[in-house]
């Protein structure tokens, strides 16, 4: 009974500890918060709908996703001083596990006026070159012949093929690569940056990304997954038209305050 | 005045701790520990704050987890299954429980369990801790067919149990909570990080000019492509832990993860095993049906069957798979044996 009480009374000091001013002087500081959700040709597109060959690409073929991850990193805000204000974070969007689609950013930036809010979609070369746990957890390494560091995004599933049955596809975006071996070499930077705008910040912000899936075969190359299915790992050309292809994937769905 | 508080909260703690009316004997904590291999590649393992590790705890796991009394006629224990000599598995294709009847899948070895991160566990991820992954070999018919009240009865009764039990958890009513607690803890330290390769990795060993390229073999999309599903050198556990249809069969007999999620997408879909210790725990796959590691190999080379749900990681299911070369299945092999961990077989700590 003693020890029941003595509980209680701790319970009831330490809910009395949260303490609301601090709150008050953080309120100019916000953690933004990108949220993702993903779409073929405006036709949402969630883990639910995995694993049946529904969609059609620019090319014509039907295909299923079956596994769907990608990293997006280096959040940067740009203020009317153009400041740059880098936010050295990475998010792996899992959306065949529903996993980190709503991405919480683990900086703070102050409120106010911002020209432009961008990120990176995979790794800039040198936080390529880093070695992330939860990464390696979740295998999402490239091997050392093939330069090292992690996939950008790893886009199974199945295509029809000519003879109309599945066949399967992984595009796999990672630093395009030639040479693989000891010492690879690199023929372009094939990570890019996505330009948000300009915007407004007042308080609690959610950046809602959408992301059309259906871009990645389409502009400006149109993928014929006949011939570009699987192995593209080690195929720098077809890293490159994937480096072309996502620039028109993302985009700024709305902005939402409290 | 919020340090005020949070220090009053402390003294109120430690008051309240002191106060305490348990029968007096404390466990003693441990503090698991991870080799170097993991911890500078790996998140750290699960160890939920419902079990601590505890010494008592897990001498008293281990104890139960070599007892035959926890079989109905005591002939068997989680050993028989799990034995040391096979990295924790045993080497029959489907193990024969104690009234001479054998299940459906091959056992599975048992190390580096605390780092199955989704705590998914048996090849159908179908046990979802490993607390409560105990519960069943020992009532299961084709397994240890106890009656766990029965059990309890026995260790109850026991010259040595209760207070085992005492030292471990603090009271020497025995439950079937407690067993699996300590039978849990204990197979969180069966830790395998200690094979050639890790060696290698840690610039400790080299690597034949033939396990090296089979390494290359494992990692090249072109050749062998395992390592999206097997692990990599940053991922030393050598498995993702998650599930997938590697191509094994047209048709399922064992519909795997897809009975118990009961989602057809999932049919045919197995945890994917790690490669360590392969050399000690022949037959492979769910059902053992393969005795060599060659036969694996040639499976994945020119004998994988197509489904629906096959895995799209799995390519040229026309030819029937990579299309090694022999050279290239040899080399790897080299690769895989690599992966061995000969001391921990030998490990006091998990001997009887
Ligand atoms: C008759 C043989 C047999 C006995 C006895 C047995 N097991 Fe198993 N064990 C198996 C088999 C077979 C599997 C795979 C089960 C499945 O997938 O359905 C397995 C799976 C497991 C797993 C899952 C490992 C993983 O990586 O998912 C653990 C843990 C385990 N057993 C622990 C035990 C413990 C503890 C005992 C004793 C209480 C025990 N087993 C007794 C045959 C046995
Ligand atoms: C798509 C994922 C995937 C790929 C790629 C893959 N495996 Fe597997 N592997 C699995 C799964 C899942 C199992 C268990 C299948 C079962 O028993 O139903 C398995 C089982 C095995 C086993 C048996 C281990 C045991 O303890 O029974 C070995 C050995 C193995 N794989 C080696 C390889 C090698 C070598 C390659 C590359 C040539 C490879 N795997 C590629 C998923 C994969």
């Amino acid at each position: 009974m003693k020890k029941f009480l003595t509980l209680l009374l701790v319970v009831f000091v330490c809910t009395n500890c949260s303490d609301d001013v601090d709150d008050i002087v953080n309120a100019t500081q916000i953690n933004p918060v990108f949220s993702f959700t993903h779409n073929w040709e405006g036709i949402p597109v969630t883990n639910a709908n995995f694993n049946s060959v529904q969609y059609t690409n620019a090319n014509g073929e039907m295909l299923s996703i079956e596994r769907l991850r990608y990293v997006i990193s280096d959040i940067v805000f740009t203020t009317t001083s153009n400041e740059v204000l880098e936010l050295d974070a990475y998010n792996l969007v899992d959306v065949t596990n529903n996993n980190n689609l709503v991405f919480q950013v683990p900086f703070t930036i102050p409120i106010g006026n911002y020209n432009n809010v961008s990120f990176t979609f995979g790794f800039d070369n040198e936080d390529n070159s880093e070695n992330y746990a939860d990464l390696n957890s979740a295998s999402f390494n490239v091997p050392d012949m093939l330069g090292g560091g992690y996939h950008y995004m790893q886009f199974d599933g199945k295509y029809l093929d000519a003879s109309n049955s599945e066949a399967p596809f992984n595009y796999h975006a990672i630093r395009a690569v030639d040479n693989p071996g000891m010492s690879p070499t690199f023929p372009q930077d094939t990570f890019f940056t996505v330009n948000l705008g300009a915007v407004n910040i007042t308080g609690e912000t959610t950046f809602n990304i959408e992301v059309n899936l259906a871009e990645w075969f389409q502009n400006p190359n149109t993928w014929d997954l006949n011939q570009l299915n699987t192995v593209l790992m080690p195929n720098s050309a077809a890293q490159i038209q994937m480096f072309q292809n996502g620039q028109s994937v993302f985009s700024l769905g709305s902005v939402s305050q409290q | 005045m919020k340090k005020i508080c949070y220090i009053l909260c402390i003294v109120l703690f430690i008051v309240s701790c002191s106060s305490s009316d348990n029968e007096g004997y404390t466990p003693v904590a441990v503090d698991l520990e991870i080799p170097e291999i993991f911890s500078s590649n790996i998140l750290p393992p699960v160890i939920p704050n419902t079990n601590p590790l505890t010494e008592e705890g897990i001498a008293l796991g281990k104890r139960l987890f070599f007892d035959r009394i926890l079989s109905a006629d005591e002939t068997i224990s989680c050993a028989s299954c799990h034995s040391p000599q096979n990295a924790f598995s045993d080497n029959s294709a489907t193990s024969v429980g104690v009234d001479g009847l054998s299940g459906t899948r091959n056992s599975m070895p048992l190390f580096n369990l605390a780092w199955n991160y989704n705590e998914r566990f048996a090849w159908d991820g179908k046990e979802l801790s490993l607390e409560r992954q105990v519960i069943e070999p020992v009532q299961n018919p084709l397994e240890m067919h106890s009656d766990w009240d029965d059990v309890i009865n026995k260790l109850q009764g026991h010259p040595e149990y209760p207070e085992l039990f005492s030292r471990a958890f603090n009271t020497s009513t025995i439950t079937q909570d407690l067993v699996t607690k300590a039978i849990a803890q204990f197979e969180r330290t069966m830790i395998s990080a200690n094979s050639k390769f890790d060696r290698y990795s840690l610039g400790q060993a080299t690597l034949t000019p033939q396990e090296l390229n089979g390494l290359d073999v494992f990692l090249r999309e072109d050749k062998g492509d395992c390592f999206h599903c097997h692990g990599n050198p940053n991922n030393p556990l050598w498995t993702d832990n998650d599930f997938h249809n590697n191509g094994l069969d047209a048709t399922f007999t064992d519909l795997g993860l897809g009975a118990v999620s009961g989602d057809p997408n999932d049919n045919g879909k197995f945890r994917s095993p790690s490669l360590r210790n392969l050399v000690y725990t022949a037959p492979y796959m769910h059902d053992g049906r393969f005795q060599t590691l060659d036969d694996v190999i040639d499976f994945y080379s020119e004998g994988l069957q197509n489904s629906p749900t096959i895995d799209p990681l799995m390519k040229n299911i026309d030819q029937g798979g990579a299309q090694l070369s022999p050279e290239d299945k040899a080399d790897l092999k080299a690769f895989l044996l690599t992966l061995s961990d000969p001391s921990f077989l030998t490990n006091p700590a998990f001997q009887n």
